[in-house]
């Protein structure tokens, strides 16, 4: 187990999960779900801006933005006929809410596996929810250094 | 079958109009006894969003699959997984379910490895329910348990291992996978994780034939003229041939035993639920790439 190095948000959504019984964690994956926030106005008419998260098992879109001091965003936007997208997309909103771009780089990638959703979910779903850290993490790599490179690619 | 079947003019012309209900049919026998609709998703969290009043969850991950090895519940464990839902040997059951019922037409060929009589598909399930303006429901309904027989499973009549698909070859298979995952180019499917086959292509003269042609735009499945010019025209099969489908773990291909058993009136089709995820990393097997069905 990797608890130490987790920011305190995604340590709190993990010993909130791992607290639960298995019925209960299906429910509280529900209410993160019902909170995935909507896009902000200037990707909501955007679609192209966001990037096509192919692993998940709907249509997902994320974005990333690393703002001046180096405090990354993530929007990410999944249909409602996709509530457990939605539930891992919202996990990860609210748990890197806030972090600076070092901080988000250095959670660990099997984080998802490690919220005590496995045996509810299923392995084979929780993957989806990897690939989208992966995306994420890979994003905040490419934006970060456009901002302390500017012009790069 | 202990309820009537569904007289819809719509599904006349099927071989077995009886695995089939329409919107309307199970509106009107909604809470009927002996009747019960069990909703299975690829989302596990979809039923709890809604569903339709009085249907129970059965989750193919978490409850159809064994959890140790690969391999679904035996005898025992489906007996108490559909006692526990309210389901006895001689209830009728009715499946639905998101992806155009594609997990629903997976749970409803397990219930058929366990021999379950009267079992069918809403056709359309969550497209055509909602187009019809009908309502869902978050009440999750606490059925009172039954009993139900411990069936041993067939494994012979509607499923094939490896060994099986290795010993037909020569006859038809249907692959009814995506177009780049037939030719090779990819190993899994478009927008799903990596499942871990080694090795890309098809199964030597296996026709493509993905899965979804059988669905018709509003959700339900396609008539049985448009469904015999895919299947006999393009794909070429005949009445009367033992087919094997597979796709990537057996659960599109479900889907498609489902079309060619019911709809079609097949007899001997089975599905391979080893799929691609299995000859894909099985060793020494035979496997071709490219857009061509090869030969063997």
């Amino acid at each position: 187990m990797t608890d130490t190095a987790l920011p305190a948000a995604l340590a709190e959504i993990q010993e909130e999960f791992l607290a639960l019984e298995q019925r209960d964690r299906l429910q509280l994956l529900l209410e993160f779900s019902h909170e995935l926030p909507a896009l902000p106005e200037r990707y909501a008419d955007h679609p192209d801006l966001l990037e096509r998260v192919v692993e998940c098992q709907s249509p997902v879109f994320l974005f990333v933005e690393v703002d001046d001091d180096r405090i990354v965003h993530v929007f990410v936007t999944a249909p409602k006929e996709a509530p457990t997208t939605r539930g891992f997309a919202s996990i990860l909103v609210q748990g890197l809410a806030g972090l600076t771009v070092d901080e988000v780089l250095a959670v660990p990638q099997d984080y998802p596996l490690e919220i005590g959703l496995t045996e509810a979910v299923s392995p084979l779903r929780i993957r989806g929810m990897m690939a989208l850290l992966g995306r994420i993490q890979r994003q905040v790599v490419e934006k970060s250094t456009e901002v302390s490179q500017p012009g790069g690619s | 079958m202990p309820i009537e079947t569904d007289p819809s003019t719509a599904f006349a012309a099927f071989a077995h109009p009886e695995r089939l209900v329409s919107s309307s049919w199970l509106a009107d026998h909604l809470g009927q006894p002996g009747l019960v609709v069990v909703e299975s998703d690829e989302d596990v969290l979809l039923y709890e969003t809604g569903h339709i009043e009085g249907a129970v969850k059965i989750d193919w991950h978490t409850d159809l699959n064994d959890p140790v090895t690969r391999d679904y519940l035996d005898g025992a464990g489906f007996a108490k997984l559909v006692g526990s839902k309210g389901i006895a040997r001689d209830t009728t059951v009715v499946i639905y379910g998101d992806k155009n019922n594609w997990w629903a037409a997976y749970a409803l060929w397990v219930f058929t490895l366990f021999g379950h009589e009267d079992v069918r598909l809403l056709d359309g399930a969550h497209p055509k329910w909602e187009a019809e303006g009908r309502p869902y429901t978050t009440e999750v309904p606490t059925p009172t348990a039954v009993d139900y027989p411990v069936v041993e499973r067939d494994d012979v009549t509607y499923r094939a291992f490896k060994e099986q698909v290795l010993e037909h070859l020569g006859k038809p298979l249907i692959d009814v996978r995506s177009p780049e995952e037939y030719s090779g180019e990819r190993t899994h499917m478009p927008a799903y994780p990596e499942e871990g086959a080694l090795r890309g292509g098809h199964i030597p003269t296996a026709k493509s034939v993905p899965w979804a042609r059988a669905v018709a735009e509003d959700g339900s499945f396609k008539s049985r003229p448009e469904l015999e010019a895919i299947y006999l025209g393009e794909a070429g099969l005949k009445p009367g041939d033992d087919v094997i489908a597979y796709c990537r773990i057996g659960e599109r291909s479900s889907h498609t035993w489902f079309a060619l058993t019911y709809l079609l009136g097949f007899e001997g089709v089975r599905n391979y639920d080893g799929s691609w995820t299995e000859w894909g990393s099985a060793v020494r097997v035979p496997i071709v790439k490219g857009t061509e069905p090869g030969t063997l």
